[in-house]
């Protein structure tokens, strides 16, 4: 297969919050054109590796590049630059309570392009449509349902037509149908127009659904990264078991350090 | 006592580094006010007025209120005093200089810092709590320009209109009392009242709360937008923003005076 061009490189990558280590050294390449889904358990540091690459975090070490730009020590003003050509789905929607979706889709529109009002109105139709959303336009996002919410977030993050898209947790708490709507747009953004995508999830079904290539974190490192069926037949325990879900496997449950006798006895 | 030290040490440092925070603040929101309309990023003309609305005409009720009562209290506890001296007109000037240079700025600014700063450090911080500032941060709207400008420039604007007015209001309620319950002649009154308050009296008054505005602005959007955890943290960032900014609105009305009191202002 040809190497695509990366357009996100993270390297090193070492973040530490109040003495306990979430990341850990993480290496990862992202290429052009193709959707790798980050998965790994609550708490391994997948949405915190999102929030460096978007810039919310600034990293203990380690250095990521976009667009072949370093971003850690980047001006701010350089990084809109950036960020104009990426957009991001959080994981609660984060729509913007005091604005009604239409406004909430065309804030960026106005804020960074000079398109006349009318036009704004047609392309934040045609991304609601895309979500399936159009007529929903001036409802206020606390009258929506979390499913709905989540789609008008990604109609948001495809707004101003990104190149990279970040999707925290898109299918997290949805019902089967629409995570299979949101799985299929992922996809669609992808295929049809070239979307470079970086999904994190512990979804599985969405997983085997939309990606190209999976990364696996756990505990703060990269542990495998393929394609997809690369980690399918990944002979490592620790993929396996969260592939499988089983609860017993080299990745326990209990966070704590043994002792559970001596601490009951105290 | 090593834990004495560390602790005090600790409460320093943490304050320390609040202080450097605002002044970060204040530094960016001058900039985005200044230098950002010239690289063709002014800040929301839409969002100034809405934030003007809600700061300024929406609290015109509510300051009416306190300075009209302030002023009537104002008059008849002065009374009380200036009657032993048989000086009882002079009522009028007593509560016409107090209200332009030291009640109406100072009154206005702590109700203002209840109602508006207050809303400010909720808003923002619930936006905060909720992952709607980053939303902003990676839609590249600099939170500053787009959250704390207009916020900056609404209450910088609005505080000296509120002052006039809550300066006129105290007025009113001197008059009220001297007119009607001193029977001091009105014109009488009104005469006083212009005889001994110069300009110089309102605009002091003025200058300090453009200074209360920045204040109010300044620290409610800073606790706002470093607010962690959850309500209880917007509840505890809301608190603490009206704590603060009354304790600077005071602190600061204190150095002004002086710099106007012994600069012969």
């Amino acid at each position: 297969m040809q190497e695509k061009d990366v357009i996100v490189e993270v390297k090193d990558l070492v973040k530490t919050f109040d003495g306990r280590t979430v990341l850990d050294g993480v290496n990862l390449k992202l290429r052009k054109g193709e959707t790798t889904v980050i998965m790994g358990g609550s708490g391994c540091g997948k949405s915190t590796l999102l929030r460096h690459i978007i810039g919310s975090y600034v990293p203990d070490s380690g250095s990521i590049t976009i667009f072949g730009k370093e971003i850690t020590s980047l001006e701010e003003s350089e990084f809109d630059k950036i960020r104009k050509k990426f957009g991001m789905v959080f994981q609660n929607s984060a729509l913007f309570d005091s604005m009604n979706v239409e406004d909430n889709l065309s804030l960026a529109l106005r804020e960074h392009t000079e398109l006349a009002e009318d036009i704004i109105k047609i392309m934040v139709k045609m991304k609601l449509e895309l979500v399936g959303l159009r007529g929903f336009e001036k409802l206020m996002p606390s009258a929506l349902s979390g499913g709905m919410r989540k789609r008008v977030g990604l109609a948001r993050a495809i707004a101003m037509d990104p190149e990279i898209i970040f999707y925290d947790e898109p299918t997290a708490g949805l019902d089967p149908i629409v995570a299979g709507v949101i799985d299929k747009l992922i996809l669609d953004l992808g295929k049809k127009l070239q979307i470079t995508s970086i999904v994190v999830t512990h979804d599985m079904k969405s997983v085997f659904s939309v990606a190209d290539r999976i990364a696996m974190l756990y505990e703060g490192k990269v542990i495998a990264e393929g394609t997809m069926e690369e980690i399918k037949h990944s002979k490592d325990p620790r993929v396996q078991q969260f592939i499988t879900g089983s609860p017993d496997g080299p990745i326990k449950f209990f966070m704590d350090s043994g002792g559970y006798l001596e601490e009951l006895t105290k | 006592m090593l834990s004495f030290v560390s602790a005090v040490g600790s409460v320093v440092l943490g304050t320390l580094a609040h202080v450097g925070g605002v002044f970060k603040l204040l530094v960016q929101t001058l900039f985005w006010l200044v230098i950002g309309p010239f690289k063709k990023k002014p800040p929301s003309r839409k969002n100034i007025f809405a934030q003007m609305v809600f700061s300024g005409v929406n609290s015109l009720i509510i300051v009416f209120f306190v300075a009209l009562f302030t002023g009537i209290v104002l008059a008849m506890q002065s009374a009380y005093q200036l009657a032993q001296l048989g000086a009882v007109m002079y009522v009028a000037s007593l509560v016409a200089v107090s209200m332009a240079r030291e009640l109406g700025p100072v009154l206005t600014a702590l109700v203002v810092a209840g109602r508006v700063g207050a809303a400010i450090t909720a808003e923002l911080g619930s936006m905060k709590v909720t992952e709607q500032v980053e939303a902003l941060q990676s839609l590249a709207l600099n939170p500053v320009r787009y959250l704390v400008v207009p916020r900056f420039l609404a209450l910088v604007i609005m505080l000296p209109c509120l002052t006039i007015f809550s300066d006129l209001m105290g007025m009113l309620g001197g008059y009220l009392v001297g007119v009607f319950n001193l029977n001091i002649n009105s014109g009488m009154y009104i005469n006083i009242t212009l005889k001994f308050l110069t300009l110089k009296d309102i605009y002091t008054g003025l200058i300090k709360s453009v200074f209360f505005g920045m204040i109010i602005a300044l620290i409610g959007c800073y606790m706002g937008l470093n607010t962690k955890g959850g309500a209880e943290g917007v509840g505890r960032a809301t608190t603490v923003s009206v704590v603060t900014s009354f304790i600077l609105i005071i602190l600061s009305d204190c150095v002004l005076t002086g710099i106007f009191y012994f600069s012969n202002m």
